[in-house]
């Protein structure tokens, strides 16, 4: 019996992975645990590995096409090994990508076409209830009311009519794993998102754009995962962006005295470690800045897992998490941020690692800049901007001193929290920043 | 059963109140030999006497204190206020004092009186003969009001108000005091205070209004009736206490609330009725809940094309009912 | 006037009564264990003598914040007093819903008042209507400061009184400020009692500190009422050695040598020092007698701080009487 390629779901929240290349060739030997394809998907690239050993017998998706989490890729089984009847029939379900989707869409069940979606209208509390109580699919009701709105009349005469068989009773409800998903986890991202139909649909050409001459260039998976996160946050969140200014002299003379050991230990002490420490005191005084929107309440987060970061050029950029950054010391941060950084930039991070952070770091400051409006990694409360270190002229008790001077922001979501709190968990980083060794 | 109108029911009452017991009287402007502005009291001064039937001095508040003192004496006082646009000196008298005493004394005085005031515009009354004051009242715990809308229970509800042991405000759509006719059971009857009436019973949606304004919504649900459209109406009857069970249990069947009164919108005591629909039938609403109310402007004005303007009637009830059905 | 030993000597106690007992009210509140008093200091001869000239129990009584002494004689006890300066259950005038002194006795006849000033007058003349239809011979006092006879509803109560004749006696307890403005802000007569002629009703200027004038006025006011020749007004000139309550500071208003001048017509001083002269009180009676008073305030308030506070459901209600009969005790009536 040969065994299927699975599209895995790379992360909790990731519902579409693209097949950058496979490894392997129809006919290729494999081992098992061997990598045969690269996978990308907007929060991870990763390698597949052979889950049994034997022959790729069969390539059923090709490079570059975007899948649903679960769609069958391949197979692998013994040389020669026949495969099973109707290959294909596992239902890969193209979403995207340059490979022509499949004919026969995952979606359909045998025997009962599910309606087409199309806008219910607004669903009103009395019609809700009905439906729940009756398990009705409003998608199956005629509405009757204002703008075709469906009416209480209309779910209870679905209802009755339902009861007298004027309509197909509904059939009976079908095993889970007969119904294709339609969760969150598996649910295609333009449903999940439809408001990003108008933020990412290509607008009509302005007149005249066409006119310039240009190069088109296509986006890599990433650069589109970026974009589409990045409207998907401006368009979730209210952003509002406070600036403070830290002195960064004690925190300086802090790891100038304790690089060399930290080198003893395997680790490269840079700033970040730092802003990393003081984030967690802040998050720790603040733990609002800890939490999600939740549409009717707020999810203050038990664990501070703090996203950094990391710069890959002009492919785009990831983030990387650094789990319960609140147990850990100044020693171990530092060692594993350079680690995520490290593995971020030769694309050996695992799915996990990008995921669950509660907090983002971007440390803008490298690339020069003295502050920024970073965009809030979703669905978290903030991001913090770290601008770079520079010796600026400053006031000390009233005389003129040249102190190395940092800008830090705090773009945070507005839904949650308002402008004084963000400004005391500002105040709070300063605090632990300027205060670095004295009381610790 | 004789039909009655609106006035006649009502001094009906009175004259049985006062001949059942003696501690009944009535005082207010012109209440005596005149038998009222607008003859409520016929010929009550010529049966019961100057003892019983005072003409008060021109002074509305003392005629509320008069008979809250007279009342925690042991009298029954009924109150006449001319117009319910000069209730407003003895407002202190009935709020402070009237609707406040029983509980600002423990329960050991109660206040025993009625106080009857014609109210409602459409009668070319202007600014001051033609304001609804319930808004005002019905915020006051401690007081009741009541405001009928047919004869039968006018009526019945004015004997009750005599009987009750609380301060009760008798608010009396004046437009319908001769339009408004009415069988009227003979014999001794009482309609309690403190429960709402289903008038008309329908399914489409459900029309809750007092006073002229439940008659005209009687009125516009005859129509829709022709057009299809069933109209439940709720004849509100006691603004205060409440009677939520029988709005809400008609709102829970129908799905759809419009709520009518001739008073302005805002502040207005369809915003009460209006949010404890959302807040105790939400899951059963198909339709957001609806107010239709006279404009917010300061009172009626007097020309008739501009009161006409200011005043609901069975043409714009009917256009209200029509729209939340269609919803 | 023929007033007995035994009478003149129950007066000079029930005036005693009421000033160690208003005294001991200002002592809590600077103790921190009240939150609020307003006094009857200065007022116990227009009360008492008032009091007095009544049939308490069968008459009725719409009295007004300061009326300590007035409540005291009719049934009012010390210890009720103390558990509505405490707020504690068992307050007989509201059930500790109302502040202290917002007087209410049901089982003398005494209604329920408020603090909006005149309210009273009309609930007076109200009484009086009522009086006079059940063809009763009780008469209603109503009591009311100076200041608030600016008040319409004053005005209004009193014309009802007049028009229909009504048992009605109004005392004015002129204590020439109401909280800091002086009487000649309230009005351009130089008496209240001028006002009479307006509503056509006989107006009496009398020595509020005189508790004998006091009750010689209001005995002939009553006489007057229980014929059927209608109210009296009564104004009783007196003063307020303290300030308007508790919370109030009378220094920016007057001073000290006004309030010095008029401490020397105590009316308590003033009545002590007449039986004495007549031979009735002597110092060691004197001294039985601020003893037995002293004991009874000391019960008082022991009694009212051990009192419970009321049970919370007492806040919500009963709003509204379910009363299907309403009867009131001690009176003839049915």
């Amino acid at each position: 019996m040969p065994t299927q390629i699975i599209m895995p779901q790379l992360g909790e929240s990731v519902v579409e992975g693209t097949i950058g290349k496979w490894l392997k060739k129809e006919g290729d030997l494999v081992k098992e645990f061997e990598p045969i394809m690269e996978v990308t998907t907007d929060k991870v690239d990763t390698e597949i590995t052979a889950s049994a050993a034997g022959v790729l017998l069969k390539i059923l998706i090709a490079d570059g096409t975007t899948v649903t989490a679960g769609t069958l890729l391949g197979w692998i089984g013994q040389p020669g090994e026949a495969l099973p009847a109707g290959v294909g029939g596992a239902h890969p379900v193209a979403v995207g990508g340059h490979a022509p989707a499949p004919a026969a869409p995952a979606t359909s069940l045998p025997g009962s076409a599910p309606a087409p979606q199309r806008d219910l209208g607004f669903i009103s509390p009395v019609v809700a209830k009905l439906a729940a109580e009756h398990k009705v699919d409003l998608a199956q009701v005629t509405g009757t009311g204002g703008s075709g709105r469906i009416t209480k009349k209309d779910v209870q005469a679905f209802v009755e009519s339902r009861k007298s068989g004027l309509q197909p009773r509904p059939q009976e409800e079908p095993a889970p794993w007969e119904t294709p998903g339609d969760g969150d986890l598996f649910r295609p991202a333009e449903l999940q998102m439809p408001g990003r139909q108008t933020a990412s649909a290509a607008p009509p050409p302005q007149p005249g754009t066409e006119l310039i001459p240009g190069t088109t260039v296509a986006l890599n998976p990433m650069r589109k995962a970026i974009a589409e996160h990045m409207v998907r946050s401006k368009h979730t969140a209210p952003h509002v962006t406070t600036v403070f200014e830290v002195d960064m002299s004690r925190v300086a003379a802090h790891r100038e005295t304790n690089k060399a050991m930290f080198a003893r230990d395997g680790a490269n002490l840079t700033f970040t470690a730092y802003f990393v420490a003081a984030s967690v005191a802040a998050l720790k005084a603040y733990p609002v800045i800890n939490s999600s929107f939740a549409d009717d309440r707020l999810l203050l987060k038990k664990e501070i897992n703090i996203g950094v970061a990391v710069s890959l050029g002009d492919e785009g950029l990831i983030v990387p998490v650094v789990k319960r950054a609140d147990e850990k010391s100044l020693l171990a941060l530092a060692r594993e941020v350079n680690d995520l950084a490290n593995r971020a930039r030769s694309k050996r991070l695992k799915p996990d690692e990008v995921q669950g952070g509660t907090f983002t770091i971007t440390n803008h400051g490298v690339s020069g800049s003295l502050f920024a409006t970073p965009i809030i990694n979703q669905p978290q409360c903030g991001i913090l901007g770290v601008g770079a270190i520079q010796k600026r002229v400053t006031v000390v008790n009233d005389a003129i001193a040249i102190r190395p001077m940092c800008y830090i922001s705090l773009t945070f979501d507005h839904r949650i929290t308002d402008g004084a709190t963000a400004d005391y968990f500002l105040a709070k980083m300063k605090e632990t920043l300027e205060g670095w060794g004295q009381s610790s | 059963m004789p039909e009655l109108t609106l006035i006649e029911a009502l001094r009906q009452a009175m004259d049985e109140e006062m001949a059942r017991d003696d501690r009944v009287f009535i005082t207010g402007e012109d209440v005596g030999p005149r038998g009222g502005v607008f003859r409520a009291t016929l010929g009550l001064y010529e049966k019961y006497g100057a003892q019983r039937v005072i003409d008060s001095p021109l002074a509305e508040l003392s005629i509320v204190g008069v008979g809250i003192g007279a009342a925690l004496y042991g009298m029954r006082p009924i109150c006449e206020i001319q117009f319910a646009d000069f209730i407003f000196p003895a407002f202190n008298q009935i709020l402070n004092e009237d609707a406040r005493m029983y509980y600002r004394s423990g329960g050991e005085w109660a206040v025993p009186m009625v106080i009857r005031a014609p109210y409602g515009g459409g009668v070319g009354g202007g600014l001051y003969h033609s304001a609804s004051v319930e808004a005002f009242f019905a915020h006051m715990p401690g007081l009741k009001v009541v405001i009928p809308s047919n004869p039968a229970d006018a009526k019945g509800l004015l004997k009750s108000s005599v009987r009750d042991p609380n301060p009760v405000l008798f608010l009396e759509p004046k437009k319908g005091y001769r339009l408004i006719k009415g069988n009227v059971p003979e014999g001794e009857y009482t309609v309690p205070l403190g429960q709402a009436a289903v008038s008309r019973e329908g399914a489409d949606l459900t029309v809750i209004a007092y006073g002229i304004m439940h008659y005209y919504c009687l009125q516009a649900a005859e129509k829709l009736a022709a057009e299809g459209v069933s109209v439940e109406v709720v004849d509100v009857r006691t603004l205060l206490p409440l009677d939520k069970d029988t709005l809400l249990a008609s709102v829970r069947k129908t799905g759809k609330a419009l709520i009518v009164h001739e008073d302005n919108l805002t502040g207005g005591y369809g915003g009460e009725l209006a949010a404890i629909i959302a807040d105790e039938a939400f899951t059963d609403l198909d339709a957001p809940v609806k107010r239709l109310a006279a404009p917010d402007v300061p009172g009626v004005p007097f020309s008739h094309p501009l009161q006409d303007w200011f005043m609901p009637n069975p043409e714009k009830i009917a256009h209200a009912m029509r729209e939340l059905a269609a919803y | 006037m023929n007033l007995s030993k035994d009478t003149l000597l129950d007066m000079y106690y029930a005036m005693l009564r009421s000033r160690r007992l208003d005294e001991r009210a200002w002592v809590l509140h600077r103790q921190g264990k009240i939150v609020f008093h307003i006094s009857g200091m200065g007022h116990e001869a227009s009360q008492i003598g008032a009091a007095f000239a009544l049939r308490r129990g069968a008459d009725w009584l719409a009295p007004y914040y300061r009326d300590l002494g007035l409540m005291l004689c009719f049934g009012l006890t010390p210890r009720e007093f103390m558990l509505s300066l405490f707020g504690k259950q068992g307050e007989v005038s509201s059930g500790a819903r109302q502040m202290p002194s917002h007087f209410g006795l049901r089982r003398a006849n005494v209604i329920s008042t408020s603090a909006p000033v005149a309210t009273q007058i009309p609930h007076a003349a109200g009484i009086g209507l009522g009086i006079k239809m059940r063809g009763e011979d009780a008469v209603v006092l109503t009591c009311i400061g100076e200041g608030s006879t600016s008040q319409g509803e004053w005005y209004e109560g009193l014309n009802w009184a007049a028009v229909h004749k009504l048992p009605v006696i109004c005392i004015v307890q002129n204590n020439q400020y109401a909280i800091s403005v002086p009487a000649h802000l309230q009005m351009a007569v130089p008496n209240v009692a001028d006002r009479a002629a307006a509503f056509g009703m006989p107006g009496v200027v009398v020595d509020g500190n005189d508790v004998l004038s006091v009750y010689r006025v209001i005995q002939e006011a009553a006489d007057r009422a229980r014929r059927g020749d209608g109210p009296t007004l009564v104004e009783a000139k007196t003063y307020r050695p303290v300030p308007h309550s508790s919370d109030d500071d009378d220094r920016s208003y007057r001073s000290r040598e006004e309030v010095a001048e008029w401490k020397k017509r105590d009316p308590i001083l003033m009545f002590k020092t007449y039986l004495e002269m007549q031979g009735q009180l002597t110092k060691e009676m004197n001294d039985e007698y601020e003893a037995r008073v002293v004991a009874e305030v000391d019960d008082a308030q022991k009694f009212a701080e051990a009192a419970p506070y009321p049970n919370l459901e007492w806040a919500a209600g009963p709003v509204y009487a379910d009363h299907t009969e309403y009867t009131i005790p001690n009176t003839q009536y049915k």
